[in-house]
């Protein structure tokens, strides 16, 4: 008896709230529901549209050879098979290639980010002669595409030499390529891929913040290493770890510097260039001879060139999922804004 | 603004302010002024040191490349004539299609670039909102970013026959359905506005490509959103702002200086688009043997790109206001 009691003017109450407000909490409900359904199939349907390639390739992965010339087979694959994995895993050499590129990519980064997150501070909050130069200087970084200095860098790092000093050492230059320094290099000093890009985010950043959080730290005394490594750094974090992020992905399936300087060989592969050269090993592969190409069919080149883009983009996701979290966290971390 | 412009002069580096800055003995060493531009100057050491080391001879060498006669020695490498602007003038109007596909690419970059600008920015607030499967639609949302980048879509142009573009156009023409195209001939019925509705259907026709080039810019907006303390809404929901009044106080400001970043990056992305016709141009008489007018071309291709840069900044940064200023 008493439950019920209670129960039934709650239930009034509900209503009569809806009623007393004019409507509004009705209203409101409508619009919520109506917002978030059109906002889910927005995202729904663009996300099938990316993902939908992906996943085509995902189903085509696991096919058997007879299964991509059978027009039944459209969706799904009849005879599923791993096989194909492990043929793409031997002409890729991978885990080895996979290794090096994982290390190769993460020291890359972290020197690029590192050396952009510093130069963008000192765009965005310092004074000095000949700002605008340099800053130009920049935007030429972004602006001139990579191919154009080839070459000459090409030379350049093969006979490396400062003032000097190696030829009279050893009596001739020093000869970086093939090695991992031409690229650290290039990394440490803003020259590597689309680098000019992270000095304007940052530096955009930067300029964001607000000056009085550093002037209240230097009057208590705080040195400028110190200010900028306690202060703008968490505060800048989520921008710096998208800069972090990109520089990943693009030294990852970066072709263009991989190729140029780090040339192949077979001690130190590099997954995107084995990846690149995939068609051409393919047709080796098959052959009975070592010697001889075979012509590989058109559905078995574009099944195993899926996977091996596939495998290239599976670690990215995996990064990207970790990483974005700290993009969310990183909110609290955040200092004051005004 | 007086003030400002007043505060601007004193702050400028004449010479003589330069290197008394940088030489220990004098006045002027150790001032805030000069400490401050020391401390500037040790921050952003990297680029010049890059910049000088890497950069600037290869840059010099195109330079002076583009301005004479490039002569091929057998096993010598080159030989340069100077020839004053004949190669820029060879390129804007001897070339036969140079000017042609520069025009054409400025003006689909145009369009596209605001598309892209547009749309990353609509699914950069969304993704911001919290919904079910977020983590996952985010994560959908950067493969664009891997998938449009080095050495990936090259590898699949490829293919000699390509399945998966296949079977689409083939389900495109079988089923006979291409809503967009319908939607196009029932609005040009009416004939009002139809170069308008042909660029907004040839973007739409596109979209797929739109979205793989935004997955960069919608990254960037959302590492700006995520960065929006969420009390600023509180507040502004408390004293009775709506959500449109919120999103253009409060979001889009905070996202702006995003904004600018973004619209660089796109239209430097699309210069450098390896499917552009003038990139391709260039790299054709390259290759046939042009080598002054093809640097002439890339040297006027940078200033039109330049160009087009300036010109956004200012718009964009006409609306972004920075704390210092």
């Amino acid at each position: 008896m008493r439950t019920k009691k209670v129960k039934l003017p709650q239930e009034k109450k509900k209503g009569s709230a809806n009623k007393r407000s004019g409507g509004y909490i009705f209203k409101a409900g409508v619009k919520k529901w109506t917002i978030s359904i059109v906002r889910g199939l927005l995202i729904f349907g663009l996300c099938f549209m990316i993902i939908q390639p992906m996943l085509t390739r995902f189903s085509m992965s696991l096919m058997q050879e007879k299964d991509l010339y059978d027009s039944t087979v459209v969706l799904l694959p009849r005879n599923v098979t791993l096989d194909n994995y492990r043929i793409v895993f031997d002409l890729t050499t991978f885990p080895k290639s996979m290794i090096n590129t994982v290390w190769v990519s993460f020291l890359v980064s972290v020197l690029q980010v590192a050396a952009c997150t510093l130069v963008g501070y000192g765009f965005a909050r310092y004074n000095f002669p000949l700002k605008k130069l340099w800053f130009a200087c920049v935007v030429a970084i972004i602006v001139i595409p990579p191919q154009t200095i080839a070459t000459p860098l090409f030379l350049h790092f093969r006979e490396f030499d400062v003032l000097g000093i190696f030829h009279s050492l050893t009596g001739e230059p020093y000869n970086m390529l093939g090695s991992i320094t031409p690229y650290a290099l290039m990394s440490i000093t803003c020259m590597g891929l689309k680098n000019g890009l992270y000095i304007y985010m940052l530096r955009q950043y930067f300029q964001g913040i607000p000056k009085s959080l550093e002037e209240a730290a230097f009057v208590d005394g705080c040195s400028t290493l110190r200010t900028f490594t306690k202060i703008m750094l968490p505060d800048a974090m989520p921008t710096v770890l998208s800069c972090f992020l990109f520089s990943f992905v693009w030294q990852w399936t970066d072709l263009f510097y991989t190729r140029n300087f780090i040339p192949y060989n077979t001690t130190t592969p590099m997954y995107s260039t084995e990846l690149s050269s995939i068609l051409t090993r393919m047709s080796r592969y098959f052959a009975a001879d070592a010697n001889v190409a075979v012509v590989v069919p058109p559905a078995r080149q574009q099944q195993l060139v899926s996977i091996g883009v596939l495998v290239c983009c599976i670690p990215l996701i995996i990064l990207y999922i970790f990483t974005q979290r700290t993009f969310v966290e990183s909110i609290a971390m955040s200092g004051s804004k005004e | 603004m007086m003030a400002r412009k007043k505060k601007d002069k004193s702050q400028r580096w004449t010479l003589s302010d330069s290197i008394s800055a940088l030489i220990p003995i004098n006045d002027n060493f150790d001032t805030m002024r000069s400490r401050n531009a020391r401390t500037g100057i040790l921050f952003i050491l990297p680029l010049i040191i890059g910049f000088l080391m890497f950069e600037l001879g290869p840059l010099i060498q195109s330079l002076s490349m583009s301005l004479s006669t490039v002569t091929l020695i057998p096993g010598q490498g080159y030989q340069l004539t100077w020839n004053s602007f004949y190669n820029y003038q060879y390129a804007m109007s001897v070339d036969p299609y140079f000017n042609e596909y520069l025009v054409q690419e400025l003006g689909r970059m145009a369009a596209n670039s605001i598309a892209t600008l547009v749309l990353s920015f609509v699914i950069a607030v969304i993704l911001n909102q919290k919904f079910k499967g977020r983590t996952v639609a985010r994560a959908i949302f950067f493969l664009p970013v891997i998938l449009a980048s080095g050495v990936l879509p090259g590898i699949e142009s490829q293919l000699t026959f390509n399945m998966l573009q296949g079977v689409s156009d083939e389900i495109a023409e079988s089923s006979g359905v291409n809503i967009s195209g319908a939607l196009q001939d029932l609005l040009s019925v009416s004939g009002v506005g139809s170069g308008v509705f042909t660029v907004l259907f040839d973007m739409i026709d596109a979209i797929y490509d739109i979205i793989m080039a935004s997955g960069i810019q919608i990254i960037v907006f959302l590492s700006g959103l995520s960065a929006i303390s969420p009390s600023l809404y509180e507040a502004a929901d408390v004293e009775g702002c709506t959500a449109w009044e919120a999103f253009w106080k409060i979001t889009f400001p905070m996202v702006c200086p995003l904004l600018l970043v973004n619209a660089i990056y796109t239209i430097i992305d699309f210069f450098m688009k390896n499917d552009n016709q003038v990139i391709e141009w260039i790299n054709n008489r390259m290759t046939r043997g042009f080598y002054g007018p093809s640097t002439a071309m890339s040297w006027i291709y940078f200033g039109v790109a330049l160009a087009f840069i300036g010109v956004a900044s200012a718009i964009i940064s006409r609306g972004v206001s920075h704390y210092e200023n």
